[in-house]
């Protein structure tokens, strides 16, 4: 009996796919730009906002949207002046992981249903989405990567060399907030893949991959997107031979595995030239 | 919900409540645990803070979910793996060559990575575990629940070993985090000493892990001493200002959880970020106060030009 | 540094056009201006940083903005680029209000270096110099069906050749050296052609071989190329021998003019507050001895 003949194993095909494409993509731009730490905070405040979402009564979808833009917005203002150290935005994710923490109890006293909630969204359920989330799920990712390929170049500009970005009239600024919310939206949708926990590998791996891969950045944001996607399959793949395996970690194995061999290989490709120990 | 029934609720005479909690041995267990682990978690965050380490404590505390699912799924104690994990991944963190300068973007991706594969191995050991579901939201949010007086005192030993340690190396560690360059050149063994103090860090995460929870260990590691370190520059204080805060700050945490069914992690979270966010403010508001233009060169102003708003 | 007053307040020297010091190069004579400063003062946060600079830069010309830490010098060249307004007096570059001329200006902000571990080449850097500014992904079309995309990689190589990056330049800019990266962000501030380049000390933390050799290549683009140079430059050696005019920026007020009117013994004294001297070699080079250095080298890369 084929795979293909499941509909859950179809759904999760269908939204994985779109999902790994729009992560890959803003996750070459995550890494570019250094702000990995940024992609943590998203997935604490995806946990919160879907359990806040579902502990009020309404679709965990929503709650997941409305608190990564609206957390994505926040950093984007806050911006890069008023930059906080690491512990004071580790303080504030904890803060917002412990409230995550009262949504789950919340829901799981006062809401119908069974205390795997939490779980799911922690660790992801891709397995377990119907036709119309999967639908949903591929045109948002669909859309957020349409967006991010649309702000490509000035984006890469203003991320390699923003003063230059800006005397050129490149809007750094604003370009900063949309990527942030382009993250945003692509962890919300990450998370209903991998879950919340796992989102960051999804965003993080591809794109480290691809930077060891090439340093093109035109075919690096590609080959993310193409990683990310090929993982996506693999993993799922993998999950359906080996039911005992959880498809989110699956998707994380085959990527983490496929940027350990990376990492080994390059590594031992012979450097045209030694770096001078100045520190340049 | 065994000790719901119990309690007749908040009763606004603190003497009676405190006597009423500890009525319960896990109660006094769960005290017990709570002091020792924020003595230490404080003790350690102080430094690491200082370190400017939290990273590696964050990638550590998130080890310790793989370590006691691990320990569960083998069936041996949840203590047992949360040590192995946090000791060993300090080890393995220890060994990973600094790259110093640069390299940040790359180094950055690697450890979002392999954060990420722990916790899906974590979430793989407890789907292999059937039936520990439930479990999952104590191992990653806390509980304070069930606490035996042999963790306890694995809790205190360790706690006291890695005390004893740090009093031992608190000298030259201070001088290594403030001043590596000046410290190596008068032989103070940096290298090893930051060997040592991630151990160490392992340790504490892996203690204060089994209270918070996974995911909250970053409370009661990084916001007493980021509080303490906000209130006083001087370090003896700090250091003390911090345990104190920890200590005080599980207390309440333990007192408000015993009255209502959110978990401990939430209101650990809670309490020390608010402390946190006293302490910023109250220094933000001591810094208006005295002479503005006591310090041009440290307000934005100076950086106001550079790129950002055409 | 109070002590310093604004010596001679330019104007008729200034004003005063030299010739290129050497070469063919015409004088600019009835020319416009490239940059044109009259009265330009400058306010941040309530502090003003100078005023009453007047300067002119011609075609071709080499000017260096010299001055001590904190002065301001970054800042004139942002008012140059409009990302900081003059307070007062009037700003025009390249005969319209500053930051209208768009492509016409090449910039090379002050800047450390790239993270080692940044997996892009020094070709693609250079390349956005030319296209960064466009929206979306540029298409992977093949350049025998693009005449203007084939017009491009014929500029940007031609620009890399011009300062002798070609060997390095596909290599990760990461790994390339601070001399090797200055290089391809000089080819980046020149691919779109620009008739007046800003720089913001480039020579800054390159080693003293390299600082000569960058210099000689600005130097040479500036005579070549006719392109106009506005260089900001902590040391004003590297560069004397290319020099048309040079403006000092003191707390205050600045001087500008030819270098052997400004870097002389006297009016440097002045400025700086300092005893300096200077002297001038066999070859009729200016040499600044004693100059004062500042102590905070480093810290002045944050305020200024």
């Amino acid at each position: 009996m084929s795979a293909f003949s499941h509909p859950f194993f179809l759904h999760a095909l269908l939204a994985g796919t779109g999902i790994a494409f729009a992560a890959g993509l803003v996750g070459y731009f995550l890494v570019l730009r250094a702000q990995v730490f940024t992609g943590d905070a998203l997935s604490h405040v995806a946990f919160t906002g879907a359990l806040a979402g579902l502990a009020l009564g309404y679709d965990l979808r929503l709650g997941l949207f409305a608190a990564t833009l609206a957390f994505a917005i926040l950093m984007g203002l806050v911006g890069k002046r008023g930059r906080a150290d690491d512990v004071a935005i580790g303080s504030v994710f904890s803060w917002i992981l412990g409230l995550g923490a009262f949504f789950l109890t919340l829901y799981a006293t006062h809401g119908a249903a069974d205390g795997t909630a939490g779980v799911g969204v922690l660790f992801g359920s891709i397995f377990g989405l119907s036709a119309g989330q999967a639908w949903l799920a591929a045109a948002v990712a669909v859309g957020i990567g349409l967006a991010v390929l649309a702000v490509t170049r000035p984006l890469l500009f203003a991320s390699v060399d923003e003063a230059v970005a800006a005397a050129r009239r490149v809007p750094v600024r604003i370009l900063g907030i949309v990527f942030l919310v382009l993250a945003g939206a692509c962890a919300a949708e990450a998370t209903q893949a991998v879950g919340s926990l796992l989102l960051l590998g999804l965003l993080a791996a591809p794109a480290g991959t691809a930077q060891r891969l090439t340093d093109r950045p035109y075919r690096a944001l590609a080959l993310s997107a193409g990683l990310a996607v090929t993982e996506m399959w693999a993993g799922l793949a993998l999950s359906y031979a080996a039911p005992q395996l959880p498809p989110s970690f699956s998707i994380l194995a085959v990527a983490t595995a496929a940027y350990a061999v990376t990492l080994g290989v390059v590594r031992n490709r012979p450097r045209t030239r030694l770096r001078p120990v100045q520190a340049w | 919900m065994n000790w719901a029934e119990a309690n007749a609720g908040w009763s606004w005479n603190p003497a009676a409540d405190i006597q009423q909690i500890w009525a319960f041995p896990f109660m006094v267990n769960a005290f017990r645990a709570g002091t020792v682990v924020a003595v230490l978690a404080a003790v350690i965050g102080w430094y690491m803070v200082l370190r400017k380490q939290s990273f590696a404590g964050h990638t550590l505390s998130v080890i310790s979910f793989p370590g006691a699912a691990c320990a569960t799924l083998l069936g041996v104690s949840a203590g047992l793996g949360y040590f192995a994990f946090c000791v060993g991944g300090a080890l393995v963190i220890a060994a990973i060559p600094r790259s110093g300068q640069g390299g940040r973007s790359q180094e950055s991706a690697l450890t979002g990575t392999v954060q990420a594969f722990l916790l899906a191995c974590g979430f793989l050991f407890v789907a292999l575990y059937k039936g520990f579901l439930g479990g999952v939201n104590a191992l990653l949010f806390g509980s304070f629940l069930g606490i035996t007086t042999t963790q306890v005192i694995t809790l205190a030993v360790v706690a006291a070993l890695a005390l004893g340690i740090l009093a031992l190396i608190g000298r030259p560690l201070l001088f290594a985090s403030i001043d590596g360059d000046v410290a190596a050149a008068r032989r103070v063994p940096v290298r090893a000493l930051s060997v040592v103090f991630l151990v160490l860090l392992g340790a504490a995460t892996a203690e204060a892990s089994q209270i918070t929870g996974t995911l909250l260990v970053f409370a009661l590691l990084v916001m007493p001493a980021a509080a303490a370190q906000q209130i006083t520059a001087r370090p003896a204080l700090s250091l003390v200002a911090a345990v104190l805060i920890a200590v005080l700050v599980t207390w309440c945490a333990l007192v408000t959880a015993y009255y209502s069914p959110y978990p401990i992690g939430f209101y650990v979270t809670t309490f020390a970020f608010g402390v946190y966010a006293l302490a910023r403010t109250g220094r933000a508001l001591a810094a208006i106060r005295p002479d503005v233009s006591e310090e041009p060169a440290n307000t934005p102003v100076g950086h106001a030009p550079l790129g950002g708003t055409p | 540094m109070s002590a310093v007053e604004p010596v001679g307040r330019v104007s008729d020297v200034a004003r005063h056009r030299v010739p290129a010091q050497a070469g063919p190069a015409e004088p600019p004579g009835a020319a416009p201006a490239v940059v044109s400063l009259r009265g330009a003062g400058v306010r941040i946060g309530g502090r003003e940083l100078w005023s009453g600079v007047d300067l002119d830069v011609g075609a071709g010309e080499f000017t260096a903005v010299l001055g001590p830490n904190g002065v301001g010098k970054s800042t004139l060249v942002k008012v140059l680029l409009g990302l900081v307004p003059s307070a007062v007096g009037e700003v025009r570059v390249l005969g319209q209000a500053p930051g209208r001329a768009g492509p016409r200006v090449g910039y090379l902000p002050q800047r450390r270096s790239f993270d080692a571990s940044l997996r892009i080449r020094g070709i693609d850097i250079v390349r956005l110099g030319m296209d960064g500014d466009r929206w979306g992904v540029p298409l992977p079309v093949p350049t025998r069906f693009s005449a203007r995309r084939r017009a491009e990689y014929d500029r940007i190589a031609q620009v890399i050749e011009l300062v002798g990056a070609t060997a390095y330049a596909n290599r990760p800019i990461g790994e390339c050296s601070g001399g090797e990266q200055q290089r391809l962000l000089i080819a980046q501030a020149l691919v779109r052609r620009p008739e007046l380049l800003l720089l913001d000390e480039p020579l800054d933390s390159l080693d003293l071989s390299h600082q000569g050799a960058v210099a000689a290549l600005i130097g040479r683009i500036c005579r070549q190329e006719r392109v106009s140079v506005v260089m900001v430059a902590h040391d004003v050696n590297p560069i004397l021998p290319w020099l048309d005019r040079v403006v000092y920026i003191a707390e205050g007020g600045a001087v500008a003019g030819r270098p052997e009117e400004v870097i002389t013994t006297q009016t440097l004294s002045r400025l700086y507050g300092a005893p300096v001297e200077v002297l001038r070699t066999s070859d009729g080079r200016l040499v600044v001895v004693g100059q004062p250095e500042a102590p905070a080298l480093h810290a002045d890369r944050h305020v200024s």
